[in-house]
């Protein structure tokens, strides 16, 4: 058969019936973002072989940038096993349109801040302490079990999809794996919703039990504190939209559409909605907070801030404007079907949820709780930022070779058909 | 919460009043548990100082102007925010005596007990401990040397309270009754001033047994329900009342 060498050399890998950019096109663009990765992985080569000494973390700031974008990422990751609820336990099947980005969303998320916290620890060769000496009474052993239990749901999760791949779905043996796994997958969706539930939840739950540490102390329920729920649910009210921005930058740099208006539309009411009971909550947590929380620690409001870097602006940044208003839109038709009001509105509700989990790392740690003490201030520096760059660059190598070689979106033919 | 009771409970109690903030407590400190110096001291959030002594100020201006030196050891919690958030058990409050343990082989460095604590009392191992050279000879053969990146803190002088208990088992004494000053901190030891009391606030042999119950001792954020082993006293109202975020309206006990 005579060759078209108009196609790009590696098509024969492509999904059915879509077309991709050129090979020597596309290894640019990785070429591209393994400058990125580069720099992260020196900046971890200099972590692991200097110590921690190499961050700008310090003994106030024991936590810094890598938990605050651990915290986001997996909030922002949180798609995964929301949809996969929705979709696999409450059978809402439209979702189906999106539930694999949002799985392999979730996996570089979760995998993602795996790796950075091998970075993080000050002893990574111990890091399976966690499960050997685990301290059932420490929310951070829950987090340790339920991180790398989910993180392996995630993996069998994507498994199929790889094995999907056109070349590799002709092998009988990875086919039927991949068949079986699919059939499965309800049960793995259960199981990833339930571990990953905890998951945010003990995020949430670590900061809520610092009893002496009233900037994020919180009162119980049941055997968790409030933050507990409030990490769960503010999630889910993020997840989905960062899974459809994350569709919308691919479209935009592929040039093509891959999810339709509806299915982004419906993943944006759900987390509007789960973002309407979100601030609910919130704002009642608040409240209960700055009445009781503080006043039994002897602080007022005031206290908990400072100056420009520290100041109340990112608490009514996180409620209002990237809070109220984004839900506002996401929950009004009208203004959620005009792309440019959905987008921002997207855009607001992931910043406002990685605006919180700044505060509760950091904020919570500058806050001086001994009187005659001092406000101090962190600034992360170059290897902080290198590492979280290598795990944004690992997650775009692993965005793009998955849209390049997998069947990641079952609408892409059918919405670019005419254009073809 | 509850705190844990022991039969012998060590506490510290340090006079204020007779603080003059000099810092031999904190060298006696640096010198006994091996404490290596840091390259860079200049960054005070990094350097390695077990007890730390802070300088409180009434923040009146002159002639009422007054200031308050506050030597801060690990405050050895009864109530320890850090003990049960870490993940390995790699710190404790088992101990007879109530003192908390950090068990420096199975710290993993996650540093979440060092976001417990309010004292800031926990310090993160950032580099390679090293010594100036020849310094080595003189390092504590009682006390281990903490790798990079684990976290570590005050232990009240354990490896003394163990040498105490092993003198009093030789001399036939009972080893969970020490007398009062068999068993003291060196920071208690190179006080100047004899500002800071060590003992067992249990035993009314011990002096830090009445100083514990004097009308003018307090304790650091103790409205937080930590219930720190170490007693703070002055006569002076206004450092007590920076002792425990009193409100404005709030009378100061004492």
């Amino acid at each position: 058969m005579e060759k078209n060498y108009s196609l790009p050399a590696d098509h024969d890998l492509f999904p059915e019936g879509v077309q991709r950019c050129s090979l020597m096109k596309f290894m640019g663009w990785l070429g591209f973002v393994g400058i990125f990765a580069l720099w992260g992985l020196y900046a971890a080569f200099r972590v692991l072989s200097n110590g921690l000494g190499e961050t700008a973390m310090d003994d106030y700031f024991g936590f810094g940038l890598w938990i605050t974008f651990d915290l986001a990422v997996i909030a922002l990751g949180a798609g995964a096993f929301f949809t996969g609820l929705l979709r696999y336990i409450l059978n809402i099947d439209p979702l189906k349109n999106i539930i694999n980005l949002t799985v392999i969303v979730g996996f570089i998320c979760y995998s993602g801040a795996m790796l950075i916290l091998v970075l993080d620890i000050g002893q990574p060769i111990r890091a399976w302490f966690g499960y050997w000496h685990a301290n059932v009474h420490s929310m951070l052993t829950e987090v340790i079990f339920c991180i790398t239990c989910y993180c392996i749901v995630l993996i069998i999760e994507y498994i199929p999809l790889i094995f999907e791949q056109k070349q590799l779905n002709r092998i009988p043996l990875l086919r039927h794996i991949a068949h079986n796994l699919h059939v499965m997958m309800p049960l793995f969706a259960g199981i990833g919703a339930f571990l990953s539930t905890f998951h945010q939840g003990s995020l949430g739950g670590m900061y809520g039990v610092l009893f002496a540490r009233p900037y994020v102390y919180r009162e119980g329920f049941f055997v968790w504190p409030w933050t507990f729920f409030l990490f769960v649910i503010s999630a889910v009210a993020s997840g989905p939209v960062f899974t459809v921005l994350i569709a919308t930058i691919m479209e935009k740099f592929g040039g093509k559409k891959l999810v339709s208006w509806e299915i982004k539309s419906l993943m944006g009411k759900i987390a509007g909605a789960m973002l309407f009971v979100y601030l609910i909550f919130k704002f009642a947590d608040t409240y209960a907070w700055i009445n009781n929380v503080l006043p039994a620690a002897g602080l007022t409001f005031d206290q908990n801030f400072y100056s420009t870097i520290y100041g109340q602006w990112l608490l009514w940044t996180e409620l209002g404007l990237c809070g109220v208003i984004p839900c506002i839109i996401l929950l009004t038709p009208s203004l959620r079907n005009t792309p440019s009001l959905f987008y921002t509105a997207a855009v607001l509700d992931c910043i406002g949820i990685t605006i919180n989990r700044y505060v509760f790392t950091v904020q919570a740690l500058a806050m001086p709780v001994m009187p005659f003490d001092s406000w101090e201030t962190y600034n992360p520096n170059w290897a902080e930022w290198g590492a979280c760059a290598l795990i944004l660059a690992y997650g775009a190598i692993v965005l793009s070779l998955s849209y390049r070689y997998l069947p990641v979106f079952p609408q892409e033919r059918k919405l670019n058909a005419t254009k073809a | 919460m509850e705190a844990k009771e022991f039969k012998v409970r060590w506490v510290m109690a340090i006079d204020i009043d007779k603080c003059t903030g000099c810092g031999a407590c904190m060298v006696a400190c640096q010198a006994e548990n091996n404490l290596a110096p840091v390259e860079d001291a200049s960054f005070k959030l990094r350097v390695m100082n077990w007890l730390v002594v802070y300088e409180l100020s009434n923040k009146q201006p002159f002639p009422d102007h007054d200031i308050a030196y506050l030597p801060r050891p690990c405050m050895q919690c009864g109530n320890p925010p850090c003990v049960s958030v870490c993940p390995v058990i790699a710190t404790d409050k088992n101990e007879e005596g109530g003192i908390v343990s950090q068990v420096t082989p199975r710290c993993i460095g996650c540093r979440y007990c060092m976001a417990a604590c309010p004292y800031h009392a926990r310090y993160f191992n950032w580099f390679d401990p090293s010594w100036p050279e020849g310094m080595e000879k003189v390092l504590t053969p009682d006390v281990s040397v903490r790798p990079r990146g684990v976290v570590e803190k005050c232990t009240f002088c354990h490896h003394r309270f163990m040498q105490a208990k092993d003198k009093a088992i030789v001399e036939g004494r009972d080893p969970e009754a020490l007398n009062d000053g068999d068993y003291v901190t060196s920071c208690a030891e190179a006080c100047p001033n004899g500002a800071i009391v060590f003992g067992d606030v249990n035993n009314p042999d011990h002096a830090v047994y009445e100083l514990a119950r004097s009308q003018y001792a307090c304790r650091l954020l103790e409205r937080l329900h930590a219930d720190p082993q170490v007693y703070y006293i002055s006569r002076r109202e206004w450092v007590r009342r920076q002792l425990d975020n009193y409100l404005e309206n709030e009378q100061v006990k004492g």
